[in-house]
């Protein structure tokens, strides 16, 4: 039989299909292994090292021993600063944006304003907060001067979920508040925002996983190698999970001694992040479903 | 007429606290160029930008950020090279052949991997990149060039996907139709017709996960070896501007010109950075209008 030319490009053509999705399949398995790889080297040589006393005593003989209780504590005093300071601003930015704002100049400034500091590398926003909370307001290397510096980082993350979960808000809500004559101002804040909680919410949480596990932003403004007790106030320094896992990998005079200890402090951080950002995505998944209009 | 003065006065005020975002952005303009720019009356901004020696304690100090430039050029495109490809494959995946169940698991790895800590993988980088490559390649050090691109386009990867994906769904599914209706396999369809029609936003992704590798400083801290020399070959230990800023502010002693020099860099980063940014927001901007309206 002479060979159909027709059938033969035809098989030509089927081959480079099945090459492709072969490709495509291998590259997102590799992604996927790669990644277990990562969690599971992590969690493998990290979780000897954890245990009550670990999580719950301060590091002893110049961190050689001991636990991380400081830095959990200095790491969740500057995530909930961050977040205190970042969400009411960014929500009622976004509450602007959504139900206020009309389209000109000003927004066009705010949006881009918004976008730039989103891409605004940690470290700057680090020398930001020294130049700007440590040295000109005086407020020292401190809680107050890190939880600030971290808020200024996860506003853009805050205002661009709570924008959304203001979008997803159905106009009939509005319509029906402002036709019983409810002014604008009550309709946003007793229908609208409660609404949009759960997804700004979500946007929030999203922001504690983003400014526990920075390092570059606190180093300068907030972060101290080794204290021995607990803050007393917000202008004391603090330790800090990401910070601890620098310094117990970097700058220890026993690298190699300190190593089941720096394993402990990383499955610790990156279990809590991840363990935060799984919470913010399962209420997500959750809401999405749940919705009934 | 009281309840109308009410909702001006709000209107006001949600106006002034939305302002907030480019009130921090000028702030951190500002305060870079108060701190960074004292260090021009020691040196030129053609010796900083371009000056090739980096010894900001030495009597006399020279301050020559061009190996930190080179540096940071050098991970962030080596970086790049490893991380498109792999990005925007996984995307295709994720958005036109995944089966729906592995799209979920794909996704949630995804996520995990982004909001993974930068010193988590700078960790990992030191103790099972460096080791690896020192052994493989007989190398004096693991820490240098090559192990830092690694470690940042796995943090590349995640960006570079999620947006790409963005874009992928984004394209008319009669875009797709009209190539099948023709005749086209679906790999032909993939190819030729929708990543084509989602170049603009692919291109914006790609732009965005080089601006994260640029500015990433944790893994290049911990990585890249930290010498300020020009870097010859991959294998070289290597200073990007981040990693000098965040190893170096410690030490400097305040206002000296160490101080001043440090803040200059954060100067050339912050508007690196922002040149990335507002040329990917272009991108994705004007190419946007490519649904079938339109046609």
């Amino acid at each position: 039989m002479t060979a159909d030319p027709f059938r033969i490009t035809l098989r030509r053509r089927y081959r480079s299909e099945r090459i492709f999705f072969l490709t495509l399949r291998l590259a997102a398995l590799l992604i996927g292994l790669v990644m277990l790889e990562i969690f599971g080297y992590i969690f493998v040589n990290g979780y000897r090292a954890i245990s009550w006393e670990f999580l719950t005593t301060p590091p002893s003989d110049s961190m050689t021993k001991g636990g991380i209780m400081p830095a959990i504590v200095g790491t969740f005093y500057l995530t909930v600063g961050a977040v205190a300071f970042a969400l009411p601003i960014g929500v009622a930015c976004a509450v602007y944006l959504t139900e206020y704002a009309r389209q000109g100049t000003f927004v066009r400034l705010l949006r881009i304003g918004i976008n730039c500091l989103a891409g605004v590398p940690s470290v700057v926003f680090g020398l930001f907060g020294l130049g700007f909370f440590v040295v000109f307001l005086k407020f020292g290397s401190s809680i107050l001067s890190g939880a600030l510096t971290l808020g200024a980082l996860i506003l853009p993350t805050i205002i661009t979920a709570a924008e959304e979960a203001i979008k997803a808000v159905p106009q009939t809500f509005r319509e029906a508040s402002l036709a019983l004559g409810v002014s604008k101002w009550r309709t946003v804040s007793r229908i609208v925002l409660p609404t949009a909680l759960p997804g700004i919410l979500t946007g929030s949480i999203l922001g504690i996983g983003r400014a526990a596990g920075e390092t570059a932003p606190i180093m300068f403004t907030a972060a101290a190698f080794f204290t021995a007790r607990l803050p007393s106030s917000i202008f004391d320094e603090v330790m800090a999970l990401p910070y601890h896992v620098y310094v117990l990998a970097t700058a220890g005079t026993a690298i190699e001694e300190t190593r089941p200890l720096q394993y402990g402090t990383v499955l610790v951080l990156a279990a809590l992040v991840a363990g935060i950002n799984l919470f913010a995505v399962l209420i997500r998944g959750y809401m999405r479903r749940g919705k009934r209009w | 007429m009281k309840r109308q003065a009410i909702e001006r006065i709000i209107h006001g005020l949600l106006a002034a606290v939305a302002f907030t975002a480019v009130a921090i952005l000028a702030m951190i303009v500002l305060f870079l160029f108060r701190e960074g720019l004292p260090v021009f009356r020691e040196v030129s901004v053609r010796g900083f930008l371009f000056g090739h020696e980096w010894y900001p304690t030495y009597d006399p100090p020279s301050y020559g950020i061009w190996p930190l430039i080179v540096a940071s050029v050098a991970v962030t495109t080596l970086s790049c090279l490893i991380a498109v490809p792999f990005g925007i494959l996984f995307a295709v995946y994720v958005a036109e052949a995944a089966p729906p169940a592995v799209k979920g698991v794909l996704k949630a790895v995804m996520e995990l991997l982004a909001g993974l800590p930068s010193v988590v993988l700078g960790f990992f980088g030191m103790v099972v990149i460096a080791p690896l490559l020192q052994e493989t390649f007989d190398l004096p050090t693991g820490l240098n060039i090559a192990n830092a691109s690694l470690i940042l386009s796995i943090m590349a990867v995640p960006t570079i996907a999620s947006i790409s994906e963005d874009a992928l769904y984004a394209v008319p599914r009669e875009f797709k139709e009209a190539s099948y209706a023709l005749g086209a396999t679906r790999y032909e369809t993939i190819v030729r017709v929708v990543i084509p029609a989602a170049l603009s936003g692919i291109s914006a992704a790609v732009i965005l996960g080089m601006s994260r590798a640029i500015g990433e400083t944790m893994v290049v801290l911990m990585v890249a070896g930290g010498a300020a020399a020009l870097p010859t070959s991959i294998f070289d230990p290597a200073r990007p501007m981040t990693a000098s800023i965040a190893a170096e502010m410690g030490e400097a002693p305040y206002k000296s010109g160490h101080y001043h020099a440090l803040f200059a860099t954060g100067i050339v980063l912050f508007f690196l950075t922002l040149a990335f940014n507002l040329v990917a927001n272009y991108i994705s901007h004007r190419f946007k209008e490519v649904g079938s309206a339109t046609l």
